[in-house]
């Protein structure tokens, strides 16, 4: 047999149906669902009389909308538009015959959270949720990829996609990292690399010894962001960290079914002499630390950079960054590590995981926040906030002057209360910097925990690594 | 969905590059649980004032654009979230085709399952185009899916490729939920296989 990657073995083995132009059905094994993209998909059902194919490899959960203070079993913390949206998943669930974990559930959370938490993120799956954050799943070595709620019907219709096979990039991260430096200074630093529209039609396998290294929270990192660099999934081949993670976990298979399992999880990697359409090659020891400074998450560079100008640049980038520069309230030559913030935000399906947690407490730990500073630290999951409570870290953040919220998306998108103000700038582990991502006129920088953490601390973009030392 | 076939009409320029889903139709009007009215938050925040009121020089709100029906973008248009309210937004609005060098991948698939045309041109004809477009209301444009030609305002033809399945729904306004069901027989055989190798999927 012909040589072929990760992505060719797990599209392969889920044809459903190939038509004489290229155009597959591929089975899709999990169907991930939250309130905002789903409503028209399920009210779609209803019209045409059809039903959920598959309920029991359908999971819903709110994560969108939902406020995150401590106060939102209280109907009024909702408006009602979000509270209608929440219902109606509330009841389209329970209609439908899903799965699903309610607002009041501890397991409540980020889908892109709970999926793997739940052990429904499993290794060789085919997995899709109407939002483009679902790349995180490609992490354990599932193709995972978002779709529009055209598709989130007909997956719930049929359990398959209509798909056309994209192509296949290898991102290599070789040797390690350097002190200070996490998974989503790789993503970031990828993005630089390849634009954000560098991964158009692309599935992206990243690999190499600092992939290897990385925690399976830290892949998940990884893989969240392949989407900012346009790729339609990102994948990362299945080890013993994989199979470690998904042991035990809810839904992951047991006993016979466990070994059979990872049996076939073992074949899912890339053959050595694999085709690429596309390779991108970084090393380890060059990632710096680094935070956005645009409104492009490929706007990007180390925090010991200054602010670019707009000749830097060609083309239409030109005039986009000279927009990105207004819009951001900065000035060309401006050192990053000068800007001054007034909001922090750690959370969302990026960086909202134990770890994430864990490294922003770790930085945070016996200090407080600068004065005048916002700070908020929303678990990815109800069990993630559980954990941090258990292991110290939620003291952490309160006795530094963090908001230690309840599970959801957040002041990520910014569909719940939590909102930035016109011109308020940010400092976030989230994954877009947009205009008006985070709240009207607001200012993101895109950065990782422990970053976000030194920012909280000092009041401005800061290099963790001055920090670290300062501790060590 | 409504068919699309040929479509002579205003095309509105947007150079700008990268104009994502959160620009197209910011995440304050997704909580909505229908597909219509949409059109009148189309581009929101580059389109109005935090009050309200029309911003008049942002392209759809000067006169020669307001009946817009195609959109010339810049690279990588509809980058970002997968948000289909952004294609129900274009759509409510009257946009039915959107020309460009490059569209994120989702974006592309959701205007097709919505009677919206993406089309994929070169650099340099991006450029005739946006230039055409700049022309004002007079200058109509004519995308012609059946034969795969865009026209300009003054007669030149740039042909563009399109895949035949999309086409063939597209041309048609075929749901095709209706279509993939008619194969429910190989999802079942599918699912029968899969379910032996791959039990604990």
């Amino acid at each position: 047999m012909t040589a072929r990657t990760l992505y060719d073995k797990i599209w392969d083995d889920h044809v459903v149906h190939q038509a004489d132009d290229g155009t597959c059905l591929l089975y899709i094994d999990r169907h991930l669902v939250h309130e905002v993209t789903s409503p028209q998909a399920f009210e779609g059902l209803r019209m045409t009389g059809r039903s959920v194919r598959a309920p029991g490899k359908t999971i819903a959960v709110p994560d969108h909308n939902v406020p995150t203070t401590l106060d939102r079993a209280n109907a009024a913390t909702m408006t009602e538009d979000s509270r209608i949206q929440v219902e109606a998943l509330d009841k389209n669930a329970k209609d439908f015959g899903i799965h699903y974990y309610p607002v009041s559930d501890v397991r409540q959370g980020i889908v892109h959270i709970v999926g793997p938490e739940q052990g429904w993120t499993l290794p060789g799956m085919t997995v899709v949720c109407g939002d483009s954050h679902t790349a995180t799943h490609g992490a354990f070595g599932a193709l995972a990829h978002g779709i529009g709620t055209s598709e989130v019907e007909h997956v719930l219709a049929t359990q398959t996609l209509i798909q056309r096979k994209g192509k296949n990039m290898k991102v290599e991260i070789t040797g390690s990292l350097r002190p200070g430096v996490t998974a989503k200074d790789i993503t970031l630093s990828v993005i630089g690399e390849t634009g954000t529209a560098g991964g158009t039609g692309y599935v992206i396998e990243y690999c190499g010894q600092a992939i290897r290294e990385l925690s399976m929270e830290g892949r998940m990192t990884v893989c969240n962001m392949a989407i900012e660099g346009g790729a339609r999934a990102g994948l990362i081949a299945p080890d013993e960290k994989t199979f470690a993670y998904c042991m035990g976990r809810p839904h992951a298979p047991k006993g016979a079914a466990w070994e059979a399992a990872v049996a076939y999880w073992k074949t899912l990697f890339s053959d050595a002499d694999a085709q690429w359409d596309k390779v991108i090659t970084l090393k380890g020891e060059d990632i710096a630390p680094v935070v956005t400074w645009g409104t492009s998450p490929e706007d990007v560079l180390p925090i010991t950079g200054t602010v670019p100008s707009p000749s830097d640049f060609t083309g239409g980038k030109v005039e986009a960054v000279q927009r990105s520069l207004d819009y951001m309230g900065l000035t060309p030559g401006q050192k990053l590590s000068d800007i001054v913030i007034d909001t922090v935000f750690i959370g969302s399906c990026t960086n909202g995981r134990i770890e994430d947690l864990r490294a922003a407490a770790a930085i945070l730990k016996g200090k407080k926040k600068k004065d005048g500073i916002r700070a908020m630290v929303v678990p990815g999951s109800g069990l993630v906030r559980a954990q941090a409570e258990e292991e110290g870290l939620a003291q952490i953040f309160i006795d530094a002057g963090f908001e230690w919220r309840l599970a959801g998306c957040s002041m990520c998108l910014a569909m719940n209360p939590d909102q930035l103000a016109p011109g308020e700038r940010c400092a976030a582990t989230s994954n877009r910097n947009f205009e008006g991502r985070q709240g009207r006129g607001g200012r993101t920088h895109l950065l990782s925990p422990a970053m976000a953490a030194a920012a909280a601390l000092t009041g401005h973009l800061t290099d963790v690594r001055e920090l670290m030392t300062e501790t060590a | 969905m409504e068919k699309f076939t040929t479509l002579t009409g205003i095309a509105a320029p947007m150079p700008l590059v990268n104009i994502d889903t959160d620009m197209i139709i910011p995440k304050q009007f997704l909580k909505t649980i229908k597909r219509s009215g949409l059109g009148v938050n189309l581009f929101d925040e580059m389109r109005y004032t935090q009050d309200g009121a029309e911003i008049p020089g942002f392209v759809l709100n000067q006169p020669a654009y307001r009946k817009a029906e195609v959109l010339i973008a810049g690279d990588n248009f509809g980058c970002g979230s997968s948000r289909e309210h952004a294609p129900w937004a274009l759509l409510d609005f009257g946009i039915r085709a959107v020309i460009s060098t490059s569209f994120a991948d989702i974006f592309y698939n959701n205007c097709f399952k919505n009677g919206i045309l993406p089309i994929v041109m070169p650099k340099d004809v991006v450029d005739v185009l946006m230039a055409d477009a700049q022309k004002g209301a007079n200058a109509r444009i004519t995308v012609d899916l059946e034969s795969q030609i865009v026209t300009t305002s003054d007669g030149q033809s740039f042909a563009f490729e399109v895949d035949a399945f999309r086409k063939h729904c597209l041309m048609n306004g075929l749901d095709d939920i209706g279509l993939t069901m008619e194969k429910a027989a190989a999802i079942d055989s599918f699912e029968g296989k899969a379910s032996a190798l791959r039990p604990w999927a």
